[in-house]
This record gives C-alpha cells, sequence and structure tokens, in this order.
C-alpha cells in the first residue's frame, strides 16, 4: 500500500489529480474483473468437470492436458461466430440487453471486501448497493425477452420476471436480519463483528436466513434447479434464445459473475470473510474467503447436477409461501435476541 | 398431525434433498464408465452390422452366384443386381450395387444369401467426401470382402453355433 501511495504521490507532479483518480479506478478495476473473469472462464470448465463426474462422465478432456484450455476454445468459439439479430426485433434493446444484465454483475464487486483493506470502494450503504446491482440485472433478462421478438423468448422473460420479484423480497429480509447482527450495512463492518473464531460467525444465530439466502440466490442467478427461465426443455432457452456469439456469452459472463458473487456474499456475511474460524491457530487471510466461497461455489454446481427443475407454480408457492413467512417469523425471533441481548453475536 | 408434523420437519430439515446430494456426492467418487473413442473402443460382436462386403471362394472364385434374393429381400430397396451367363455356363452378377444411404443395415440380405457370399462386416468408421461415393458398386465390395476374410471368416465361425 505505501508502495501504491508513493507512486501516486509521483505521478501527480505530472497527470491532473482528477485524471489520476480515473486512471487509478480503472486499474484497480482490471485487478479485480481481470481474475474475475479468469475463474468465471473456469468456473464454467470446473461446472462441466463436476456434473461429468458426478454422472460418472469424464467430462472435457480434449483441449489441453485434462481439457484445461477447453474455456478458451468456447471463448475463441463464440468470438467468432456471427451475431444474429432476429428481423422484426428491437435491435439497440437487443444489444444493449447483454450489456444491462453484465454491466451490474460486474459493478456489483465494487464494495466487495477482500480483508480490512482491500476493497475497491468502502461505502457505507454496501449492502443496499449490492441489493441494487443485483436487481438490476433483471432488466437485462427482461429486455431481452422482450426485444428478441420470440415466444419463448417473452415467457422466459416473464417467468425471470415473476421470480426474481418474489425471491428478491426474500432475499432482502435474509439480509435485514444480517443487518440486524450486523448493526451496519458496510460490508467490512458486518464481517469485523463476526470476529472470535466459528462460534461468532452469524450463521449460527441467523441459520434459518442462510438457508433462505443460499435458496433465493440460487434462484436470483437463475441456476437449477430454479432454472425455469432458461428451461430448455419446456422453452428451449428461454429469453437468451435469440443470441448467439458474443451477445450470448456476455449472458453467459454475468450469470456465473453472478454466481460467484452470491457465493461470496454467503461467506462475507454468515461465513465470517476472511476472517479464521480458529483465530488462535491460524490467522485471518484473504485465502480463508476464497476458500469458503469455492465451497459455495461448488454447492452450486451440486444442486445443479443433483435437483430436477422446480415446476413454476412450485417455485412461486416455495418464494412466497414458505421462505418469506419463515424470514418474517425468524426476524422476529431476532429481534428478542436483540432485546435481550443473546449470546456472543448480539451484544 | 403427527404427520403433518412429520411432514415439516422432514420438509425443513432438508432431509430429501440432502439424500440426493449424498447420492451424486458419492457418484463423484466413482470410476468413470467413459471410452475415449478414438482410442479405445467397446468390443464388437460377431455379429455386428457394419459396412457390406462381397466374400471368394478360397480358389478366387467370387461366391455371388446373382440369384437375387438379397435384392428381393432388402426392405429399402437398397441393392441393385444385373446379372449374365458366363462362357462357362454360370450366372453371375455384371452389376451388384448397394446405395448406403438407402441401406437400413437390417443384415437381411446377408441372411437371405444362400452361397454367403454378401456380408455386412464390423466396420462402422467410414466416410465419403465426394457425391456418388454411398454406392457400393461391385467391385467396391469385393476390395473389402478380400481385404477382410479372415476377420469375415472369424466371426462366421464365432457365431455358427448360434445358428
Amino acid at each position: 500500500m505505501d508502495f501504491v501511495n508513493s507512486t501516486l504521490e509521483w505521478l501527480s507532479q505530472y497527470i491532473h489529480e482528477y485524471l489520476l483518480f480515473t486512471i487509478y479506478s480503472g486499474v484497480k478495476a482490471l485487478v479485480i474483473l481481470v481474475p474475475l473473469f479468469i475463474v468465471v472462464a473456469y468456473y464454467t470448465y470446473a461446472e462441466r468437470k463436476v456434473i461429468g463426474y458426478m454422472q460418472i462422465r469424464k467430462g472435457p478432456n480434449r483441449v489441453g492436458p485434462k481439457g484445461l484450455l477447453q474455456p478458451f476454445a468456447d471463448m475463441f468459439k463464440l468470438m467468432f461466430k456471427e451475431i444474429i439479430v432476429p428481423t422484426n426485433s428491437n435491435k439497440y434493446l437487443f444489444i444493449i440487453a447483454p450489456v444491462i444484465t453484465f454491466a451490474p454483475a460486474m459493478a456489483a464487486w465494487a464494495v466487495i471486501p477482500f480483508n480490512d483493506t482491500l476493497v475497491f470502494s468502502d461505502i457505507n450503504a454496501g449492502l443496499l448497493y449490492i441489493l441494487a446491482m443485483t436487481s438490476v440485472g433483471v432488466y437485462g433478462v427482461i429486455i431481452a425477452g422482450w426485444a428478441s421478438n420470440s415466444k419463448y423468448a417473452l415467457l422466459g422473460a416473464m417467468r425471470s420476471a415473476a421470480q426474481i420479484v418474489a425471491y428478491e423480497i426474500a432475499m432482502g429480509f435474509a439480509l435485514v436480519g444480517v443487518l440486524m447482527v450486523g448493526g451496519s450495512l458496510n460490508l467490512g463492518d458486518i464481517v469485523n463483528k463476526q470476529a472470535g473464531g466459528i462460534g461468532h460467525w452469524f450463521f449460527i444465530p441467523l441459520l434459518p436466513l442462510f438457508f433462505v439466502y443460499l435458496i433465493s440466490g440460487v434462484a436470483e442467478t437463475n441456476r437449477a434447479p430454479f432454472d425455469v427461465a432458461e428451461g430448455e426443455s419446456e422453452i428451449v432457452a428461454g429469453f437468451h434464445v435469440e443470441y448467439s456469439g458474443m451477445t450470448f456469452a456476455v449472458f453467459f459472463l454475468a450469470e456465473y459473475a453472478n454466481m460467484i458473487l452470491i457465493a461470496m456474499l454467503c461467506s462475507l456475511l454468515f461465513f465470517g470473510g476472511w476472517l479464521s474460524p480458529v483465530p488462535g491457530l491460524l490467522g485471518d487471510s484473504v485465502g480463508w474467503l476464497f476458500g469458503k466461497t469455492a465451497v459455495f461455489m461448488l454447492l452450486f454446481l451440486w444442486f445443479r447436477a443433483t435437483f430436477p427443475r422446480y415446476r413454476y407454480d412450485q417455485i412461486m408457492r416455495l418464494g412466497w409461501k414458505v421462505l418469506l413467512p419463515v424470514t418474517i417469523v425468524w426476524l422476529f425471533v431476532e429481534g428478542l435476541a436483540v432485546y435481550f441481548k443473546v449470546g456472543p453475536w448480539f451484544v | 398431525m403427527f404427520a403433518k408434523i412429520h411432514y415439516y420437519l422432514k420438509s425443513f430439515l432438508f432431509l430429501e434433498l440432502l439424500k440426493g446430494m449424498s447420492v451424486t456426492g458419492r457418484y463423484f467418487f466413482r470410476k468413470k464408465f467413459t471410452i475415449q473413442y478414438p482410442e479405445e473402443k467397446t468390443p464388437i460382436s460377431p455379429r455386428f452390422r457394419g459396412l457390406h462386403a462381397l466374400r471368394r471362394y478360397a480358389n478366387g472364385e467370387e461366391r455371388c452366384i446373382a440369384c437375387k434374393l438379397c435384392e428381393a429381400v432388402c426392405p429399402a430397396l437398397a441393392i441393385t443386381i444385373e446379372s449374365e451367363q458366363r462362357a462357362d455356363g454360370t450366372r453371375r452378377t455384371t452389376r451388384y450395387d448397394i446405395d448406403l444411404f438407402k441401406c437400413i443395415y437390417c443384415g437381411f440380405c446377408e441372411e437371405a444369401c444362400p452361397v454367403d457370399s454378401i456380408v455386412e462386416t464390423n466396420i462402422f468408421e467410414y466416410h465419403f467426401e465426394n457425391r456418388g461415393e454411398n454406392i457400393m458398386t461391385k467391385e467396391k465390395l469385393l476390395e473389402i470382402g478380400d481385404r477382410y476374410e479372415a476377420q469375415l471368416a472369424a466371426d462366421r465361425s464365432a457365431d455358427a453355433p448360434y445358428r
């Protein structure tokens, strides 16, 4: 950090302050996004491998040793494919829709803290910002479905809209629970509040809320078993039937970035982020955060390999009639816990 | 009442979901069944019905006597035969074409053949690069028969006890 500061000071002699700030922010964004892209690329590979292994197959193993170059082969294939814009589609919205999905998925990473100091932008309303950003992403899906001028795409978009409205509420309430314990909207503060070993992590008092959050996180990212927006057996590919080449790839990039984001939020909000489970024995480090995130990322794949797709009305039932009441009941229980100052969490 | 509590407990403790995940979790570590096709191949039955061939007798005489039973039995009408009388008085084919696009590889021609002339080999990897290559002419069929005679004879004798 000292090195960075001294370099900035030295550069400020030559470059205007505002320009320097822009460049510095750009570099910081790249430092987060480039590794994110690489992780997304290998997450798709891991998905195919893990699901393959769970189906007693080997998965991709042709491109490079053990198929490790497969994501790049896929990427180049998609880059060189033609982007087909359907006749009678709304061309501008059709092209903009993937960007609208993609940009918030990337923007949400701005407030994710990797440890006490390592955070792109340490704003106080971090959690609110993340909720806002993940909600904006669904507009891309809806616009894509509408602009395609295709029945299947429109059906997928409608399903996605209804599903996200339902699960956003449950997710929001689950996060309200986190706020009540954490006492802050700043993600770094929330993590620091969990200091003191595995017993102090929020998943213990918030266990039902954690499950609600995980389930609605899977639903929010349109992943199996809640992938009715895609629903390839019923509506071909849902909102992205008409997309090809790079526009399609951008949708996928956004989906996987969102999955990683949800996994990381799970570990930050409920599992103490970069904090070590046994602080006396092992020190805190970014490695803990990445390890915990990897576990949740694996869970996403495991779910997909295990569960059949929910029927549409069952999704609505689960969202409105199960998850929502559970969160409200648990918020009440939590309120009592806060009032009586229970355990190591609510002091 | 008790059943209802049992139901709620079961669904809120994710018992069935965990059971499902334990199954896939166990399968993750199972031995994989994948056959790496071009390098590894599954064993082929001697009854396998692949590309066609016309066989010869050991003295080099072609077996086919142009009885046209295969042409008659072929459900896809893939076989076309023309014949003439040779100088030694025997009847032989002048033309024996199989259209591989029409052929459904049912093996009826092989069943119908009284002299075991037309057979289906265990060759299943072949391709066409030009139009017309899908028509297997008499020359091509005889050539395949000559090249794979050892394999064909072995397959036939392996299957003979069950016929």
